[in-house]
């Protein structure tokens, strides 16, 4: 019963964040491009979210006559059910905070999540359409490339607290007083890029390049179909963000865990903490929607491939030896061997990006 | 939500409505076609790869407990496929190109 309870509060609360974090989108994206964003809505444009509901739930959901209506129906649902359950297991806040805890928690998440694949294939596949087809063909080529990095990232916590239950990895950080990102800043950076690739947002996102596909996998989509599509995605952000926190950044604690004259921070409950950390990559990656361009699809491969699959293992490296050497006394020495072995790899592999001196005309991109 | 929403909607479908979208113009073809072979070497690449992650995870979770003996054997492991995907790096295979 408690459970049960717990299920739905999550869930409500997930759904009240996704229409919070579009409508956070439109109004920072508006700020960053020196305009408004949505204010006719309520106070200042707050409920905008709401209408944008009622307008999809009321729109037609065209069937295209090719399509396999089957699958074309449940690829949406598919790809929201597999970006909801991984947060059975997120703790959202110190004690109870959590929907179950199973001691595979990391492994579940990851699984999960990666399975939201299927949900973009079988809908770019089912749409019968050539914009959706190339679409799914690279969102797929995208997912495979970057979930390699992501994971590797994450496997330097498990070397360090010998556990995937989330909530020990948050109470190891408690113990040590720091967080890991203070300890594998390295794998911190790289699994945001890879999060962020992993949720298609815009640097990475050509799979929904407007200029070139038109929408991408769910060009042929509309009204409900094509707004469980953006649900999902804006959940997988959420997903990220609640991963990063718990696992790098400390989870439902305030900074500084073991200091004691910071206690004052305790005023904020946990879960706002842990809420805070997650809009906090929620803002970055809607800053970088607003600074960078899209790159193109053969430097989207080489950047998953050639330079943050090469520095996650090394990261990995990093944290055997910090682990085996027993650096936990001499930090800074450990930051000076991260720092230059870093700056080396990255600079030979870049070296390497391109074999050949390519021009944009012999790349034909994505196809 | 998709069974709610078919209470509200409207549903008129006529032909030029269910066409897939080519930018007005009318569909040519069948979109089920074959695909570039480019795709199919990541997906090889990442198997490789993905099968050495699940190697990976049960080593990180008892490293603890193994020491350096286990450090070593596992960057060893690594090594080899750090080597391979030099090769492949070495090779072109992982060119976006034809």
């Amino acid at each position: 019963m408690e459970t049960m309870i717990k299920i739905i509060a999550v869930f409500t609360l997930l759904m009240v964040m996704v229409g919070f974090i579009s409508w956070l989108e439109r109004k920072i994206l508006g700020r960053m491009q020196v305009r408004h964003g949505p204010m006719r809505v309520g106070w200042h444009g707050i409920f905008q979210p709401i209408a944008d509901g009622i307008k999809l739930l009321t729109k037609e959901l065209v069937i295209p006559a090719g399509a396999d209506k089957q699958l074309f129906l449940m690829a949406p649902v598919i790809s929201l059910i597999f970006a909801v359950t991984p947060f059975a297991v997120i703790p959202w806040g110190s004690g109870q905070g959590y929907i179950t805890d199973i001691n595979i928690g990391l492994v579940l998440i990851l699984a999960l999540s990666s399975l939201g694949t299927f949900g973009i294939v079988i809908g770019g596949w089912s749409s019968n359409s050539k914009y959706s087809v190339l679409g799914a063909m690279r969102a797929v080529a995208l997912m495979l490339s970057y979930e390699l990095p992501l994971i590797l990232s994450l496997v330097g916590v498990v070397m360090l607290t010998g556990s995937f239950r989330l909530t020990e990895i948050v109470s190891a950080q408690a113990q040590q007083g720091l967080w890991f990102v203070a300890i594998q800043p390295v794998a911190f950076v790289c699994y945001l890029l890879a999060g962020t690739a992993e949720t298609q947002r815009i640097p990475f996102d050509m799979l929904e390049d407007e200029g070139s596909l038109v929408n991408g996998f769910f060009t042929e989509y509309s009204g409900m179909g094509f707004s469980l599509f953006v649900m999902a995605e804006y959940i997988n952000i959420i997903l990220i963000g609640a991963i990063s926190a718990v696992v790098f950044l400390g989870g439902w604690q305030r900074p500084f865990p073991s200091v004691e004259f910071l206690a004052f921070l305790d005023v904020v409950p946990a879960a706002g903490w842990f809420l805070l950390k997650v809009f906090l990559f929620v803002f970055l990656v809607i800053w970088f929607r607003g600074t960078l361009p899209r790159v193109r699809y053969d430097q989207l491969m080489y950047f998953g491939w050639k330079i943050l699959l090469p520095l996650t293992l090394l990261s990995i490296l990093l944290t055997g030896l910090y682990k085996v050497l027993d650096f936990q006394h001499n930090l800074i020495f450990y930051y000076l061997i991260t720092f230059i072995l870093s700056l080396f790899c990255v600079t030979y592999c870049s070296k390497h990006f391109y074999q050949e001196e390519t021009t944009l005309k012999e790349v034909r991109v994505g196809i | 939500m998709l069974i709610v929403g078919r209470i509200f909607r409207p549903n008129r479908p006529y032909p030029e409505k269910l066409e897939a979208y080519e930018c007005g113009i009318a569909s040519e073809g069948n979109a089920w076609e074959n695909m570039g072979h480019r795709y199919y070497v990541y997906a090889m690449l990442f198997l490789a790869f993905d099968v050495e992650v699940l190697f990976l995870l049960p080593w990180a979770l008892v490293f603890d407990q193994l020491g350096l003996f286990a450090f070593i054997e596992m960057v060893l492991f690594i090594l080899v496929l750090v080597i391979g995907l030099a090769y492949t790096w070495a090779k072109g295979a992982l060119e976006w190109r034809y």
